[in-house]
């Protein structure tokens, strides 16, 4: 069947087999192997993509289920000056050690983000419970968050925001 | 080399970012399963369903006329060759099977829907046998014997480590209290988010490429030709970057041969993926280790023996899984001074998945038994367990009964950190009216190598090219951990380089020197002291040119940003690039390279146990409190203070995501991991189950570094990956019997243990002194 959708900002029209998950077409009929997989049973959140700026597990997505709509990869978050805050608050805070969670836990990060500039410490731990990392014990994550937030709020201009 | 004040180093104790964090972040690093190739095939395995059965027939020719399929290999129809400890072990099974998941025939097709069409295909006729899936049952004479093809087994027991050391019974009689208890470690799993991935590719040529995210990879080489009959001079091994490892991809596994056989039969390249399911059913796991142990003391609190009977429930094969005794007996009669011990150890076959080197290898399990003891040994002497502990705590100068030369050490330092952190003196003993306690766990660590081979070398080459750019060609690779990164720090230091112009190359045994691989916490040691002796010849050769093209005196001349400039004369300077070309660029010129190797200066155990494994060695402490639910038994874990002897933080962000990403991997055993089997079938083989820890279920860990600047370690640093996961379980057992008053017996303390524990009244054991009774 034919399914035509947005990635990152570009049309992609393909013939796919109904049964195709998204992860799949994402990864093996366009090549953006940017999204890991670590289970494909929706336990790890390492396929996490946004598909219409809301978080998926694209494992469990199929690919005609996003016929027209918006998908956001980890290929798609990068700006033109380098990486985004995410990205960056996650490098330099050491929140990436062997980096296969890590573009699943920047899109649920990204998504988290979009619906609350400010989370708390507690707020980001939930908003992550989805996403498995077996190398860093949480805490620098949560740090790159708290980081992330805090320098998009003053890039907007926002009230400076509780992050206890 | 000179030691080095803090003040002086311009790199190294730096919050430096992964090198490779970028790449990561974007997604653009391509692990194995990224990589892409034109006319890969997919394979896939046929694994056995029984745990002990007899292969009576296979017949694989449904299977063989399947569109699509390029091969399918079975035992009868390949060349292999025995390998793993004692050569108990083939990639594909002929006569036996010995636990669920064993391979028995393989298929390469043109996609994985095929392959795995074509593996329904395949028909294996059984004999079923009886199986025994409990060590102790499997140690009677009449179970079941699973190598009964081996001769030097006996039994089901494939090895022996007994330890004797002074004499435990003579000063057992003049104890004041002996405390004694069984204590028994899970089946776990190292459960990277990465499954296996492996490609295997014949050239026309007949040269075998491997693509495998494997860390001991000249070994891994080795055994691909000594295995599968290979001229080892034609194999090419590239390390993709690893997506976690934890050890579950240290040394060859089962599915690599089969790569290898399925890539010569079908004249393509072949890919293995193992699914999440695979991984935990057929990649190595954490051995089970059942620990019957006594500790006694004087009057004083002086340890006196500790006198330990164990058994290691290593499963069907002997991979790496069975020397975790090696660390286990260090523990045993290594953490804190003991001047007695004794050992009794079996390793022992069962009808189950088989132990690898997981993280800790060994030292979890042990220290879960050693250091629950310390606390019920203080509380029946009427002692504070970090009393007990800071007195009998290693030295600096101290040889253990094993042989351990311990130089650096900062145990107690570690004790009196976590103890103040954590408000010991004023909270332990009395929050049981909340249902919180706190309890400790140390731990000590090779943390300077650890001598398992006839090398513990590493190789390493500096590259200053034309440009400027220093390479650093190390034999050891990256697992995530960030020792690349440290490892171009240490170069940068020496050279005198800034941090961006040192590039790594690390990932191909056609280009990187002999290393025995990433393991036993021993990269940045090891290879960092090779990596900074490479340096230092390189940078002494720049500095030789440089003397040559300023005309001065080498002794006059330092470094300074990757610039060589004569001391107090900054416009008398040359930078790197412009050294390099002034050498190269001329009739008999040269290029700046220089190579280095290092084996740290320690010896084998003899057959009794012996030798000092390890150039330096790692202590930390760690103080663990929770609240208990006694209705339910649920343990919440308020809060984990952690104290590592690190020697010196070379990179202090990398240490702490080691520690604080090794403690929750501890916080996961103790609380929630576990592979739970029945009948040898393990029950949920997935993320859903497995109790991974997720970040709701850890704490913020506090972590202090302690720099003890040891004497042999690169500017002064010792191992660090593994110590996180070592006290855990036992800090936080100890903080269960402090909430409540029970003893935990085995880990994960899962709500209806704990609650069983309560309901029955499980209690320490004390067996001698003045009140020998049970104590809560
Ligand atoms: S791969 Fe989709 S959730 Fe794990
Ligand atoms: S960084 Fe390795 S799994 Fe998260």
């Amino acid at each position: 069947m034919r399914v035509a959708l947005e990635i990152n900002g570009d049309d992609y029209a393909r013939d796919v087999e109904p049964d195709l998950t998204l992860l799949s077409f994402l990864r093996d009929v366009l090549g953006l192997t940017g999204t890991k997989w670590g289970c494909l049973t929706g336990d790890c959140g390492a396929c996490t993509v946004l598909v219409d700026g809301k978080p998926v597990v694209s494992c469990l997505q199929l690919a005609c289920q996003a016929q027209g709509r918006e998908v956001t990869t980890v290929e798609g978050l990068e700006t033109p000056g380098g990486l985004d805050e995410v990205q960056a608050a996650f490098v330099s805070n050491g929140a990436t050690q062997c980096g296969f969670c890590t573009p699943g836990m920047v899109m649920s990060v990204e998504a988290l983000l979009r619906t609350n500039p400010s989370p708390n410490e507690a707020e980001i731990r939930e908003a992550l419970a989805g996403n498995l990392c077996r190398c860093t014990g949480y805490s620098k994550i949560v740090d790159a968050v708290l980081q992330a937030a805090a320098e998009r709020r003053s890039a907007v201009g926002s009230p400076a925001a509780d992050v206890s | 080399m000179p030691a080095v004040r803090a003040s002086e180093l311009q790199v190294v104790g730096r919050r430096i970012p992964k090198l490779d964090a970028p790449e990561k972040v974007t997604g653009q690093i391509a692990y194995a399963d990224d990589l892409r190739m034109s006319g890969l095939l997919e394979g896939a395995i046929l694994r056995s369903p029984h745990p002990h059965a007899r292969i009576l027939s296979i017949d694989v020719s449904d299977a063989e006329r399947l569109p699509g399929v390029r091969a399918v290999i079975h035992a009868g129809n390949v060349q292999q060759g025995c390998f793993g400890y004692g050569n108990d072990n083939v990639p594909l099974k002929g006569d036996k099977v010995r636990f669920i998941g064993d391979e028995v025939a393989a298929v390469a097709a043109v996609d994985e829907e095929v392959a795995k069409r074509a593996l329904e295909l395949i028909r294996v006729e059984y004999e079923v046998l009886p199986a025994v899936f409990d060590p102790f049952e499997a140690l009677e004479d009449s179970s079941p014997s699973i190598h009964d093809e081996l001769p030097d087994v006996d039994g089901n027991v494939s090895m022996r480590w007994d330890f004797d050391h002074g004499d435990v019974d003579a000063v057992a009689d003049r104890a004041a209290a002996i405390v004694e208890g069984r204590y028994s470690a899970p089946q776990a799993a190292p459960a990277p988010i990465e499954t296996h991935v492996v490609i295997a590719s014949f050239s026309p040529s007949g040269h075998l490429t491997v693509w495998s995210p494997v860390h001991m990879v000249f070994m891994y080489r080795k055994a691909l030709a000594d295995v599968l009959g290979l001229d080892w001079r034609k194999i090419t091994v590239i390390q993709p970057p690893v997506g976690g490892s934890f050890g579950g991809k240290i040394d060859i596994d089962t599915h690599d041969f089969i790569a290898v056989m399925l890539a010569r039969h079908a004249r393509r390249p072949v890919r293995l993926v193992m699914s999440r399911e695979e991984e935990f059913i057929g990649t190595r796991t954490r051995q089970p280790i059942h620990f019957t142990l006594r500790t006694g003391a004087d009057a004083d609190g002086n340890l006196l023996f500790r006198d330990a009977e164990v058994v290691s429930d290593n499963g069907a094969y002997n991979a790496w899984g069975s020397h975790a005794m090696l660390v286990a007996m260090n523990t045993i009669t290594s953490m804190y001074r003991v001047p007695n011990s004794r050992i009794r150890c079996a390793v022992v076959y069962t009808n189950k998945n088989y132990g690898g080197s997981v993280r800790g290898f060994g030292n979890p399990q042990a220290t879960f038994a050693v250091e629950q003891q310390m606390e019920e040994l203080a509380d029946a002497l009427g002692m504070d367990p970090m009393d007990l502990r800071l007195r009998n705590a290693n030295q600096s100068g101290d040889v253990t009964p094993q042989g351990m030369e311990i130089t650096s050490c900062g145990l107690s330092q570690c004790l009196d950190i976590v103890r103040e952190q954590s408000g010991w003196d004023r909270r332990r003993g009395k929050m049981r009216d909340r249902h919180r306690g706190l309890g400790a766990a140390a731990f000590i660590h090779v943390g300077g190598g650890a001598r398992i081979y006839g090398s513990d070398g590493c190789g390493a080459i500096v590259k200053v090219d034309e440009s400027g750019q220093v390479t650093l060609i190390s034999g050891s690779s990256e697992l995530g951990q960030g020792s690349e990164t440290a490892l171009a720090m240490i170069v940068a230091e020496e050279m005198g380089v800034p941090i961006e112009s040192v590039h790594v190359v690390n990932s191909n045994t056609d280009i990187k020197p002999w290393d025995v691989g990433v393991h036993a916490s021993r990269t940045t040691f090891v290879a960092g002291n090779a990596a900074r002796m490479a340096a230092a010849a390189a940078r002494d050769k720049i500095l030789e040119a440089a003397a040559d093209l300023l005309d001065a005196r080498a002794g006059d001349l330092r470094i300074r940003e990757g610039v060589v400039e004569v001391a107090g004369e900054p416009d008398r300077q040359i930078e790197f690039g412009r050294a390099v070309r002034r050498r190269l660029l001329r009739e008999e010129g040269s290029v700046v390279m220089a190579t280095a190797f290092y084996d740290p200066p320690t010896h084998h155990q003899d057959k009794d146990y012996r030798g000092n494994i390890s150039a330096a060695y790692g202590f930390g402490a760690h103080v663990a409190e929770v609240e208990v639910d006694p209705g339910t038994g649920m343990v919440r874990l308020l809060n984990l203070w952690t104290a590592h002897d690190v020697g010196r933080a070379i990179n202090p962000m990398s240490c702490e995501g080691q520690i604080e990403g090794g403690a929750a991997m501890g916080v996961g055993l103790a609380l929630s991991e576990e592979l739970v089997m029945f009948d040898g079938q393990i029950a949920a083989p997935n993320f859903h189950d497995y109790g991974l820890p997720t970040a709701v279920d850890v704490p913020r860990t506090v972590v202090n570094l302690v720099e003890t600047i040891d004497p042999l370690g690169p500017f002064g640093a010792k191992g660090v990956g593994e110590g996180g996961i070592i006290p855990p379980p036992a800090a936080i057992a100890n903080a269960i019997a402090d909430a409540t008053g029970v003893r935990p017996r085995e880990y994960p303390m899962r709500p209806w243990k704990v609650k069983h524990w309560i309901d029955s009244g499980e209690r320490s054991h004390v067996v001698a002194g003045k009140e020998a009774s049970e104590h809560g």
